[in-house]
């Protein structure tokens, strides 16, 4: 099993109507992606898997010795968003070739894919917000200035410590986040877009990686 | 708003609705789908809030019903909403008529607009 993917871009969320129902859609730009490298099991790398392009630089501030070797491989731009598709049947990663130019007819309408991006922000957050945790429940009989703090994190000599991993406040968001079985309303092959039912994680230009489901048997031969 | 977006929602916008304004009396003839049949249902009533935003436009109409006020949203670009009439314009200063849900009866009338102001 494989899951055959794209990188993309989010756009923005609208509404669309389809038998007199309104269908909420978040729209992504996917593509066009670029195959980059390939990496064979019987190689130096050890597993198959396709590295995809996405995006160039508008204008390249910090430029490494190594990028523009690893793009004048493949014969093209440098691009700003890189990701790896997993292939580890030989077979079917002997049917992409380094520059082959991928679009949005990798997928089609009704298809549930898993959508994988980066969170919006939310910075240094309580335990109500981050970790939905109820707060004081009490206001008054001399409660003070315990509205919204975390409960007691240890005990006393027993455990003596707080353990690892103990909810607390902390930076949230901004970590990636896969939303899985997103059905796929509408695929516009000509302009690269995909609309997808419902929200997707991120900010609208955040980049995302869509990808055939994984709980529904990823890619069908 | 994107131009890619932009360019999904056009087909859906409608132009072929009348001008609405704040105050007005209009009635929303909706199809409603009742297993095979379809029928029209027809909601009367005073439009108190209209929340602007192209192809997400909605238009809330408040009607008193046997004593007990209801109030409907209509999404405006729905293909479900078959017409809309305007059947009286309202004299009101306010964009958003909230003020009527305190209101009963008399109270509650909205004087007719007299002087045509520039639609929109």
């Amino acid at each position: 099993m494989y899951r055959m993917g794209l990188l993309g871009k989010k756009v923005g969320m609208t509404q669309i109507f389809e038998d007199g129902e309104r269908i909420p859609v978040t729209v992504l730009e996917v593509g066009p992606c670029y195959v980059i490298q390939k990496k064979t099991s019987d190689g130096k790398d050890g597993y198959g898997a396709i590295q995809l392009g996405f995006e160039d630089y508008g204008r390249i501030t910090k430029r490494t010795k190594v990028m523009p070797g690893h793009f004048k491989r493949s014969d093209i731009k440098p691009k700003r968003f890189l990701r790896e598709i997993r292939i580890d049947d030989p077979e079917k990663l002997a049917a992409f070739e380094i520059g082959q130019e991928l679009k949005a007819n990798v997928f089609e309408a009704g298809q549930l894919v898993d959508i994988t991006g980066t969170s919006k922000g939310k910075g240094f957050q309580g335990v109500m917000r981050r970790h939905n945790m109820k707060g004081s429940k009490q206001a008054t009989h001399g409660t003070h200035e315990n509205f919204r703090h975390v409960g007691s994190i240890g005990c006393r000599t027993t455990p003596g410590e707080v353990h690892k991993g103990k909810r607390l406040p902390g930076h949230m968001g901004a970590e990636r986040v896969t939303t899985q079985n997103v059905k796929i309303v509408r695929v516009d092959a000509e302009k690269n877009l995909v609309l997808v039912h419902g929200s997707v994680p991120g900010a609208p230009d955040g980049f995302v990686m869509i990808r055939h489901a994984v709980k529904k048997g990823g890619t069908k031969a | 708003m994107k131009k890619i977006i932009a360019d999904i929602e056009a087909p859906y916008l409608r132009t072929d609705l009348p001008k609405l304004q704040i105050g007005d009396t209009i009635r929303v003839h909706t199809k409603i789908k009742e297993g095979e049949k379809e029928r029209i249902q027809v909601f009367e009533g005073v439009l108190i809030r209209w929340k602007k935003g192209g192809i997400r436009s909605t238009v809330t109409v408040r009607k008193v019903s046997h004593g007990v006020g209801v109030e409907r949203i209509f999404p405006l670009s729905a293909p479900s909403i078959e017409k809309i009439e305007v059947k009286s314009h309202g004299q009101v200063r306010r964009a958003r008529l909230y003020y009527l849900r305190g209101r009963s009866g008399k109270a509650a009338r909205l004087r007719e607009r007299t002087e045509t102001k520039k639609a929109g």
